[in-house]
């Protein structure tokens, strides 16, 4: 009888197809859009990892200044120096190589063209930190260091915008009014998941930024590679206890640095991830609702017109459990309809935008199992009110209805 | 069940409307027995409660007073569903406006009634089947209502009517929308299905001409059962009296 009851249903949807799709277009659309959200938050989420785990888990940063990441940190405290990168090498044996980084804004010109980059000033280590290859001409000289020779390495977005396609190593770009050989060009990365474009900078040997950028020997970020046998944690540990050394920080006073570690920063980004995902979801969800009530809406404008339909199921001896059971389906056959498209456009919509932001596409098979059921449970709640209207009437003014 | 009861007895009938000013008696104390392989015609001007009368023994209406046995059985007191169950098991309705279902092939719609039996498909369709060639219309169930004439209309709705099996027959103007041609057509299949398959029949009617296919004739006026006989006898009676 239920099977009996479905295939009935299915008759009654193809038979009003118009109307039945304008009917499920809610729930399409609520379906599609929880599923594309929840797929393409998974898959930045994804992509976090993935892009921690190719800079190397081993990657610690270190800053002055005290506390968390964050804004309300206004604490003035003394910057890097030099030595402090010296003193990491030498004296610890977790950590492997360490590399100064310092970053502004700046014009770079080349002839006619100019760019709006970052430039970073730093030295040979940072791209073994990294792990970041120079693919045409070469890395920094120890000379080059050291005499503060304007020279840079570019990444590949400043090459398109100054050069094209064509060989930038051995031209000069201007960087402010400095006149600065290319002597090298990066592999390109891509984005990164922050979302900013990784191959947009300049790369220049930190003696070199000092002097003719900032105009201070301050460094305010120094890159550390973690020797890989090992762990972060206790390299940071080892760090943190040498930096309070050698900054003469007392027992109980406050660290006035602070060492980041990788993990922590994409813990922290996938944190942010799930929670706009959690957020854009629910507001999906809303719409999901709105579609439950378009669902009730036409069942109810479908058990006015279907009246003598009605009356004559009753006459020829429906019982009026019968009725309520047959538009109940119907509702339901039609919302699970809705959800099962739902869930291809949305997957197919999360698909489009994992490769236009260049993401892993992740679907959830638990999601898409939710939503499914969701839209089942959507047709049995907004189903219910206009098919035991339906099962409700009086056969005999069924009949007579026009 | 002796075989002299009666399918249908109705005992001081009365049906009442509305409230107060707004009151309507559509049936008025009325009293009628129908027997077992009768055939008859229910008749009376507009208003005359001859409408109310058929839902009232379609089990579709229950009355406000009196009451209505069906095969010996008190329809007052039983429930939604087992007035449903009586209507599946005992009876079928011939409408003035054919009422079948649209879009739906014939054979559908005569199988509607199988469906809520809970027949497996294959048996449905054979009692389909059978009933459309009962009533002359094998080779068209596949047409669907729109492409059949209104006499073949009343067909489908004769075999709907006719594949559960009834004892009776409630037949609501079922020649109202025909041709002359058309409805004795229909009348002589009533008239088949009266004789051979022993199916009780009642019948509103208008038209003499078709009462004429009626053993008997009730009148109704007012509520009221006017008269009871034969056809010649209610019309002669009318005609010598208004």
């Amino acid at each position: 009888m239920i099977w009996e009851t479905v295939r009935l249903a299915i008759q009654a949807i193809f038979r009003n197809a118009l109307r039945s799709i304008l009917t499920v277009l809610g729930i399409v659309i609520g379906v599609a859009a929880v599923i594309a959200m929840v797929t393409v938050g998974q898959g930045s989420s994804d992509q976090v990892t993935a892009d921690v785990e190719k800079l190397g888990t081993n990657v610690l940063m270190v800053l002055p200044g005290a506390g968390r990441m964050g804004p309300g940190n206004n604490s003035v405290s003394a910057a890097l120096e030099m030595r402090d990168i010296k003193a990491l090498i030498d004296q610890l044996s977790s950590v492997r190589t360490a590399a100064p980084y310092n970053q502004t804004t700046l014009n770079a010109v080349y002839g006619t063209e100019d760019t709006r980059t970052s430039v970073a000033g730093t030295d040979a280590r940072y791209l073994d930190v990294v792990d970041w290859p120079v693919v045409l001409g070469r890395s920094f000289l120890p000379t080059e260091e050291n005499s503060g020779r304007a020279v840079c390495i570019i990444g590949e977005t400043v090459r398109q915008e100054l050069f094209g396609n064509t060989n930038p190593v051995g031209e000069t770009v201007r960087l402010k009014n400095v006149a600065c050989d290319v002597i090298g060009l990066l592999e390109a990365k891509g984005a990164s998941s922050f979302g900013t474009d990784q191959d947009d900078i300049v790369l220049m040997p930190i003696k070199a930024f000092q002097r003719r950028v900032t105009g201070s020997t301050d460094i305010s970020m120094i890159y550390v590679a973690a020797s890989e046998s090992v762990s972060t944690d206790r390299a940071v540990v080892d760090i943190e206890m040498l930096m309070r050394e050698r900054r003469r920080i007392g027992d109980g006073e406050e660290d006035d640095f602070n060492v980041r570690d990788m993990k922590q920063l994409a813990s922290m980004l996938t944190g942010i991830t799930n929670v706009l995902t959690g957020l854009l979801s629910a507001v999906a969800a809303v719409s999901l609702l709105v579609g439950g009530i378009g669902i009730m809406n036409i069942m109810l404008v479908s058990v006015t017109e279907r009246t003598r339909e009605i009356g004559i199921r009753l006459a020829v001896g429906a019982t009026a459990n019968q009725v309520l059971l047959q538009f109940l389906v119907e509702a339901i056959v039609l919302s699970m309809i809705g959800g099962i498209v739902g869930i291809l456009l949305g997957l197919g919509l999360a698909a489009v935008a994992a490769n236009i932001m260049v993401i892993p596409f992740s679907p959830n098979p638990a999601i898409v199992a939710i939503a499914f059921l969701f839209s089942a449970a959507v047709g049995v709640i907004f189903g219910y009110f206009p098919a035991r209207r339906a099962a409700r009437m009086d056969p005999i003014e069924a009949l007579r209805h026009q | 069940m002796a075989d002299d009861t009666p399918v249908i007895d109705l005992r001081d009938v009365t049906k009442i409307y509305g409230h107060g000013e707004a009151e309507v008696r559509a049936m008025d104390g009325v009293n009628l027995t129908v027997a077992p392989g009768e055939f008859v015609a229910l008749m009376g001007p507009s208003g005359s409660g001859k409408s109310t009368a058929m839902n009232m023994i379609g089990c579709l209406d229950s009355p406000t007073s009196g009451d209505y046995l069906f095969n010996g059985v008190h329809v007052g007191a039983l429930d939604q569903t087992q007035r449903a169950l009586l209507r599946r098991n005992y009876l079928g309705f011939v409408f003035q406006g054919f009422n079948l279902l649209a879009r739906t092939s014939a054979l559908d719609n005569v199988e509607l009634p199988l469906i809520y039996k809970g027949l497996p498909a294959a048996e449905r369709r054979e009692q389909a089947l059978d009933a459309l060639d009962k009533v002359g219309l094998k080779g068209r169930e596949h047409h669907d209502p729109s492409e059949l004439s209104g006499g073949q209309q009343q067909r489908v709705a004769i075999a709907r009517a006719l594949v559960g099996d009834p004892q009776l027959i409630l037949a609501d103007e079922p020649t109202g929308n025909l041709d002359t041609k058309r409805s004795l057509e229909i009348m002589e299949l009533l008239d088949k299905l009266n004789a051979d398959e022993k199916i009780t029949i009642v019948m509103v009617t208008h038209e003499e001409d078709m009462a004429a296919f009626a053993h008997r004739v009730i009148w109704m006026v007012d509520g009221r059962v006017e008269r009871s006989g034969s056809h010649d006898e209610v019309f002669n009676h009318e005609r010598r009296g208004s």
